[in-house]
């Protein structure tokens, strides 16, 4: 008899991407679906899809799924758990969706401590438009909207969600991951593991902010888009626990894998 | 159950909780904030949950969720709050989703006042979110017929899985008059199993998308035409309207709806003395509009006068309706300035006597 080690999430459907070459929303879907599964909760496990790259989630997630218009997930998530508890609810939002035009939706979502568990994938770019500068685009990164660089006399510094959600008083599980390398992917399942057991339990409203590349609108290669993840985005976006409902992992810097590495170094 | 003296905004709350709605997401604006108010301490009685956004984007989109879940939804608003949900109604209808949204209008526009309006009659009947959709329009004159559209108005939303709009002026949510609820009250739909729903996939039935998104052109235009079929259908039997006088011989017809048909009423009542005869058609379904009961009550007039609280919206379907047949005169105000039964009557006085001009032909 031989034992299946490995294969495809119930909660996925073995269906062909149309997520670009050396793009992470792959390794996060399916992520996602293996913690679904493993919890035990995909029969009443609804998704809501954004507006950006994640727009067709439901192509892809074996799950009944509602698709929300843009940076309106929070508040869609919201309308469904308090109309049917009993359900999962979880919104799968892009950086542009969430962190610009959704700034309003995720913060009163967090902060009336809806139950519900968000994945907010953060490459620092608008994607599906065409590489526009985001909230999350990095100082001096170039983007179609600021060809010579994001100008932080002009547009600011990048918004820290996960930071910033985290000053909330309203108890809740915030994190941020990466999956730009295998060590990093297994911590961010841990996060996502984390979250969605917040909501099985009833507890709190939960975010994991998952680093994500994407090679077509930075304009590099795949292989090196995990090193310039790396490079530039870790240093300021720390991986790790901002905040859990009990209070313990308020102390503020990362706990992360990066981090590890960096001691290690 | 007995008559009770309600102020219109809570016997719509109340209508709504009678129509089996638990779930109430709204966001504070006047002249309406007795609705949300009233549905925070109603809801909770009866094991419903009420919501209060942070906008009313979020809390229409509350909405859009909630009906996804196949629940008996409500959100209720005002002017410029109905501009700001506009996209999420647009989204329930591309999704055919049931809800029952209230707008009680206020002038506008932009901030405009807190005071009644009528101005809102085009965002309602012709669009006021993007794309070829309609909402199912329904306006009443009273605090009783509030309260029987909104109990209505989830039935025609779940029937025709569309969102309905109850259209009442700043007068229909601040009066109070008695009102009855009642016990035995008859869904005017069947009931239809909402298998449509997303609630959880167990492989029992197809996934559950709600969705309004088909990038493929065919598709969408595909799902297009069974939005305008829906449409049709609503065209064919959902056409409320009533009339005043018209079985009488009558020289002169009104057209107004709401809290404004009152007024004419009144001042119809006036003029009867005064030997001038008058009919009134009240259209109770904006949309779909009553064309052909308008043009038939028309027929046995020499002219038309069309009253609103606006510059002259509705005025335009009369227009439509009447196809240029008969002389169409008009008295509106704005600004949340109301219309007196004596200036409709002065106004009546001089359509007879020629001195009004009658509106251009579009």
């Amino acid at each position: 008899m031989s034992e299946a080690v490995f294969k495809n999430p119930e909660s996925l459907l073995e269906v062909q991407t149309h997520y670009c070459p050396g793009c992470t929303h792959g390794v996060i879907h399916r992520m996602v679906a293996e913690v679904v599964d493993e919890l035990g909760v995909k029969e009443r496990t609804i998704g809501i899809a954004p507006v950006g790259c994640a727009v067709l989630a439901y192509n892809y997630f074996n799950l009944d799924f509602h698709e929300a218009s843009h940076g309106r997930a929070p508040a869609v998530a919201t309308g469904i758990k308090r109309a049917r508890p009993d359900l999962m609810v979880f919104a799968y939002q892009g950086d542009g969706d969430l962190a610009s035009i959704g700034a309003a939706e995720i913060v009163h979502c967090a902060n009336r401590g809806e139950k519900v568990t968000v994945v907010f994938v953060n490459n620092a770019i608008y994607g599906m438009t065409g590489g526009q500068m985001a909230p999350t685009t990095l100082p001096g990164q170039v983007a179609t909207t600021c060809p010579t660089g994001r100008d932080t006399d002009l547009a600011g510094f990048p918004i820290r969600i996960a930071e910033m959600l985290s000053t909330l008083k309203t108890p809740a599980f915030i994190a941020r991951a990466s999956v730009h390398k295998p060590m990093h992917a297994v911590h961010a399942k841990q996060m996502l593991r984390e979250a969605f057991t917040y909501q099985k339990e009833d507890r709190c409203f939960s975010l994991v902010e998952i680093l994500s590349t994407c090679p077509t609108n930075w304009g590099i290669p795949p292989a090196e888009s995990t090193e310039w993840l790396e490079k530039n985005m870790i240093p300021y976006y720390p991986l790790g626990v901002f905040k859990r409902p009990d209070g313990e992992d308020r102390a503020p810097g990362p706990i992360g894998p990066a981090r590890r590495r960096q001691h290690a170094e | 159950m007995a008559k009770k003296l309600m102020k219109g905004s809570e016997a719509i709350g109340e209508a709504a909780v009678q129509a089996g709605c638990k779930l109430f997401y709204g966001y504070p604006i006047t002249p309406q904030n007795e609705i949300p108010e009233y549905m925070s301490h109603r809801l909770p009685q009866v094991g419903g949950t009420f919501v209060q956004a942070e906008s009313e984007v979020s809390a229409s989109n509350m909405l859009y969720g909630a009906a996804g879940s196949g629940e008996r939804v409500m959100t209720s608003s005002s002017s410029p709050g109905i501009s700001l949900m506009a996209e999420a109604i647009s989204y329930m209808a591309g999704s055919e989703l049931p809800a029952v949204i209230v707008n009680i209008m206020r002038a506008g526009p932009g901030l405009g006042g807190i005071l009644p309006g009528q101005a809102d009659y085009f965002q309602a009947t012709k669009g006021g979110g993007h794309g070829d959709y309609h909402l199912l329009v329904l306006a009443p004159w009273s605090v009783q017929e509030a309260a029987d559209l909104v109990q209505d108005g989830f039935d025609l939303a779940d029937h025709y899985r569309n969102p309905v709009m109850i259209l009442g002026d700043g007068l229909i949510g601040q009066m109070m008059e008695p009102v009855e609820f009642h016990q035995d009250r008859k869904p005017i739909k069947e009931p239809k199993e909402k298998t449509w729903a997303a609630t959880g996939y167990d492989g029992s039935r197809p996934r559950a998308i709600i969705n309004s998104l088909f990038l493929d052109p065919a598709t969408l235009e595909k799902h297009n035409h069974k939005l305008q079929a829906k449409y049709a259908e609503m065209v064919r039997d959902e056409i409320r309207y009533k009339t005043y006088g018209t079985e009488k011989k009558y020289d002169l017809l009104i057209v107004a709806y709401g809290t404004v048909a009152r007024v004419c009423s009144t001042a119809m009542e006036d003029l009867e003395a005064e030997e001038v005869r008058t009919a009134m058609i009240r259209p109770v379904s904006l949309y779909p509009f009553p064309y052909a009961a308008v043009r038939a009550a028309a027929d046995k007039a020499d002219a038309v006068l069309v009253v609103e609280l606006s510059a002259g919206q509705m005025i335009e379907d009369v227009q439509l309706a009447l196809q240029g047949t008969k002389p169409i005169h008009f008295h509106g105000r704005m600004g949340g300035m109301l219309a007196s039964p004596e200036e409709v009557m002065e106004k009546v006085r001089e359509i007879k006597s020629g001195k009004s001009q009658e509106v251009c032909h579009v």
